[in-house]
């Protein structure tokens, strides 16, 4: 299908009940564009044609025989590479997992497929997970398809860029500080990390457990509203899924948000913030207010502990969580002479440098002598900074920031300065210390064409209101406000 | 707050981090400014403030503030029974070097 006029999933659902098209015809549309761009994007690193088409031939013979459809029904969707698909090789951007195969499926990944979704491949991302750009990737850098002199943000940016370029109509990524949001953001496109425990986790490769969450990409707000519907609510395979019943997101999308209170930390318009963003984002919030929002000012003091907070509990987390990549069990083995021997070598050459940084960063921050001083006054930051948002909530519905300080940045600009790149993620780790659900929306262009994004922040369990905010702005034009 | 380049070696060990010279160098400046940055949380006065220690989502849910511990009767916690799962074959299939049905590592113990 042409670009003026992508898919979407009510389009594809329409089509396929009027048998206008054949969801076959639809999967083998969309993998023809990618063996056209992925060359240049780098979007996909592995794709599952076979096991795409089967569930196509499913959903074919389930039309012809006048079955009721699942509400994803030959809808093609990317999965981000650190989520497990069986029999599809599964590798987080890493060569220590390069030839690894896993032998179950994610959790989300068959809640998708159950509703009729289509998987197409896994999408490149920064290696495991670790990156705001994707350049930390083992198997090269995605391209903007906005600008490919630029990232895609990370880190799921192949995800958002497949999203971006049509080569799916929607993509699962994951969020541990900003890497559904920021992506989004750089790439135009809607983007949402649930609330922590909303979306079981099962088969995501862990990175940061505290952290961690699986969200939609998508092009508008009714269908990542529709992959919500289908990927929420609880699994008895993840204790850390929340035992909340999950709501049917599509049901209140048109409802008015006249009355809503929206609070602006003033903390996320300081020094900075590239000045286009903060107009466009102001202009945003605007919109919002002749939408019948109440705009309320706030301060949240301890919005600049977060930065420094985050990368001492994630990267202590990672330390213990990568621990497992030893040459034993899966992946990479590099031999060695004794048993340790062999953990680093493999370690040494199977991690790429960022996440050799992080594990150092973390380790160091649990060592012993170092314990009180780092992590330990890292977890009681992270209670300020929750309580800022629970008294905050006490007063406003939602909260409106930019997502990233900068539109997307240019391709190795900021690879040599580690600590330069992690401040790309300032407004988005918050949230994510929180455990709160926030949804990027695109908010217009810099003079340059590259895209904006606006962060909606919200109470656990507000995906609902957040959505319901994302598409009254949608409708009144904000995408390019 | 300035890291050596004795503690960048400790901590690779520690890690499991088989690092070369040139790494070594390049991680101490690079971790050095981090941690310069991450100074900045002793600023703050946490005296009396509780670790958030748990994600608990049950609490968020119960009004409760996060961070406090999780209820015995916030838990869903599944019965303490076996489930079959059998897979003992597709997992051995992924590792490096597998005798089934054991992993096979380089010798641990010494006689």
């Amino acid at each position: 299908m042409s670009a003026a006029t992508p898919w979407t999933v009510a389009g594809i659902q329409a089509a396929l009940r009027a048998k206008k098209v054949s969801a076959r015809e639809i999967a083998t549309e969309f993998y023809a564009d990618i063996d056209q761009q992925n060359p240049t994007l780098n979007a996909y690193l592995a794709l599952s044609r076979e096991r795409a088409f089967a569930q196509a031939d499913r959903v074919d013979v389930a039309t012809a025989c006048g079955e009721k459809l699942g509400p994803l029904a030959g809808v093609p969707i990317a999965v981000k590479d650190v989520i497990s698909t069986a029999g599809v090789r599964t590798t987080c951007g890493s060569k220590i997992l390069e030839t690894y195969v896993p032998p179950y499926d994610a959790t989300a990944v068959l809640r998708l497929e159950k509703a009729g979704a289509v998987i197409l491949g896994k999408t490149n991302c920064d290696e495991f997970a670790m990156g705001s750009s994707n350049e930390n990737s083992a198997y090269g850098p995605v391209r903007n398809p906005m600008a490919l002199d630029r990232v895609p943000g990370g880190s799921s940016g192949g995800s958002a860029a497949a999203v971006a370029a049509g080569l799916a109509v929607a993509a699962l990524g994951t969020d541990t500080g900003g890497s559904i949001r920021q992506p989004g953001a750089c790439c135009g496109i809607p983007a949402l990390m649930p609330t922590y425990g909303r979306v079981s986790r099962y088969g995501l490769i862990a990175f940061a457990s505290s952290l961690d969450r699986i969200g939609p990409f998508a092009t508008n707000i009714a269908d990542v509203a529709a992959i919500m519907s289908v990927i929420a609510g609880r699994d008895e395979n993840d204790a850390s899924s929340a035992p909340v019943p999950a709501p049917d997101y599509l049901s209140g999308l048109e409802q008015p948000v006249r009355g809503m209170g929206i609070g602006v930390p003033e903390e996320y318009f300081a020094e900075g913030i590239d000045r286009e963003v903060k107009e466009k984002v102001l202009a945003g919030i605007a919109l919002l207010e002749k939408l019948g929002c109440r705009r309320v000012s706030l301060k949240m003091p301890h919005t600049e502990y977060a930065i420094a907070t985050y990368y001492i509990i994630a990267t202590a987390e990672a330390s213990s969580n990568l621990a497992r990549y030893d040459g034993v069990r899966y992946g990479l083995r590099v031999p060695g002479a004794t048993l340790i021997e062999m953990y680093r070598e493999t370690r040494e050459r199977g991690f790429g440098a960022e996440v050799k940084r992080r594990l150092m960063l973390g380790t160091y921050a649990l060592s012993s002598g170092y314990y009180n001083a780092y992590y330990l006054r890292a977890q009681k930051v992270r209670a300020l900074i929750a309580r800022d948002f629970s008294e905050v909530f006490e007063k406003v519905d939602a909260i409106v920031t930019p997502t990233a300080p900068t539109p997307a940045f240019k391709l190795g600009e900021k690879t040599s300065d580690p600590l330069q790149m992690y401040l790309a993620d300032i407004y988005t780790v918050t949230g994510s210390l929180a455990g709160i659900p926030g949804i990027s929306v695109p908010c217009g262009a810099t003079k340059q064409k590259l895209p904006i994004g606006m962060q909606i922040l919200g109470p656990h369990f507000s995906e609902a209101r957040l959505l319901q905010l994302a598409r009254a702005f949608e409708k009144a034009g904000g995408f390019t406000v | 707050m300035t890291i050596s380049r004795e503690d960048v070696l400790r901590v690779a060990e520690l890690a499991h981090l088989e690092l070369t010279a040139e790494e070594a160098e390049l991680y101490r400046g690079q971790l050095d400014e981090i941690l310069n940055y991450i100074g900045k949380l002793q600023q703050l006065d946490v005296t009396n403030v509780q670790p958030m220690t748990q994600m608990a989502f049950a609490n968020a849910v119960s009004g409760t503030p996060a961070g406090t511990a999780p209820r015995e009767n916030d838990l869903d916690l599944r019965d303490d029974v076996l489930r079959p799962c059998n897979i003992a074959d597709a997992v051995l299939d992924q590792a490096p070097d597998a005798a089934k049905p054991f992993f096979r590592v380089p010798k641990v113990i010494e006689r």
